[in-house]
């Protein structure tokens, strides 16, 4: 081997040592970011009288998950995909039913005055359902809302309600707002 | 022995690798920056539950974790096998919360403190009765932005 002068070295193992570390970082690297279903829960309030009967029945909308997740909505039992179905049309209700919310006049930007529904969904579960069970159904509800949304988009302003601009955005939120309502639970037990 | 011959004079030179390491190193940073070292160890069973209508988190320096699920395999041994919650690294109790979402608030920029979120990483097969206690003891400790942490699918089952 031809003796070099001090003070170089061979650059040609440089390659493989940043291969080796490029390696490591790309086996370290998790680039995994969270997401999930994002939910705002009301303050809490001990000594909270049940405001229930201000409301009015035909109002809410009631979702039961009982502890072998079987789902009861409105007193029907249905499978997890017809729910968003049934959702769709307690949000709009297109025929102005009377057992389905009711609506009252309200001035929007971009939209002018549209009836807004008063519907709330309620979802109470209790103690022994799966949590998969219950995020499947949650996940039905807002697929619903999403879908409600996005139809009023493309009729109103003709383009998918992910591709608006915020305030338009903010518009259909207004017309269609998301109101789903996490009760505690209550142990509705199994199915018999 | 027929030898190889190149085919015309002067064709076309050989690839210098001499930028190779370049491409490397850049390569190389852009992976050390972009890198995240997962800075608590799950010692709990973790299968998120699938979702299609998934929201990415905003910011993650605004988001506290709170992992529930089944203990892992050799913490069975102390800790049995009904769901527990997982602050941090540490098993603990519904009681805990409180605290340790005053802690999280705690470190948070001030101005940053009323957006705080709650990340819920529960096991898909935990029952909701655990999840329904953390949510009360969360509202107890004003920590009203939740999000359950789940993963994107294109159909559900």
């Amino acid at each position: 081997m031809p003796k070099r002068p001090t003070g170089q070295f061979s650059a040609a193992s440089m390659a493989d040592i940043a291969f080796l570390l490029l390696i490591f970082f790309l086996v370290a690297t998790t680039m995994d970011i969270d997401s999930g279903l994002s939910r705002q829960m009301p303050p809490y309030n001990p000594d909270q009288e049940e405001s229930k009967d201000l409301i009015k029945e035909r109002n809410v909308y009631v979702v039961l998950i009982n502890s072998n997740d079987q789902i009861l909505v409105e007193g029907k039992q249905l499978h997890v995909h017809m729910i968003r179905e049934a959702a769709k049309e307690f949000i709009v209700n297109p025929e102005n039913k009377d057992n389905l919310p009711e609506k009252t006049p309200k001035e929007i930007d971009f939209l002018g005055e549209k009836m807004v529904s008063k519907g709330i969904i309620s979802l109470q579960n209790d103690r022994g359902t799966s949590y998969g069970m219950y995020i499947k159904v949650q996940n039905e509800l807002i697929a619903a809302y999403n879908e409600v949304r996005d139809e009023v988009s493309m009729r109103e302003f003709g383009k998918h309600y992910a591709d608006l601009p915020k305030e338009k955005q903010d518009a259909v939120k207004k017309y269609y707002p998301q109101i789903i309502s996490e009760a505690e639970p209550k142990n509705i037990g199994g199915g018999n | 022995m027929a030898k190889f011959e190149r085919k015309g004079k002067g064709g076309l030179p050989e690839v210098s690798t001499a930028s190779l390491p370049d491409i490397v190193f850049m390569l190389l940073f852009f992976f050390m920056v972009s890198t995240v070292m997962r800075e608590t160890t799950l010692k709990i069973e973790q299968k998120l539950p699938g979702a299609t209508e998934v929201k990415k988190m905003e910011k993650k320096s605004l988001v506290s974790y709170i992992n529930i699920g089944k203990p892992k395999g050799s913490f069975q041994v102390m800790y049995g096998t009904e769901p527990r919650i997982q602050l941090n690294d540490a098993f603990a109790k519904v009681a805990d919360i409180r605290d340790y979402v005053a802690a999280e608030r705690e470190k948070m920029d001030e101005k940053e403190r009323p957006l705080m979120t709650v990340s819920l990483k529960v096991d898909e097969k935990t029952k909701m009765g655990i999840v329904v206690d953390v949510k009360q003891e969360l509202r107890k400790a004003s920590a009203l932005k939740i999000n359950y942490s789940t993963r994107k699918v294109q159909v559900i089952e």
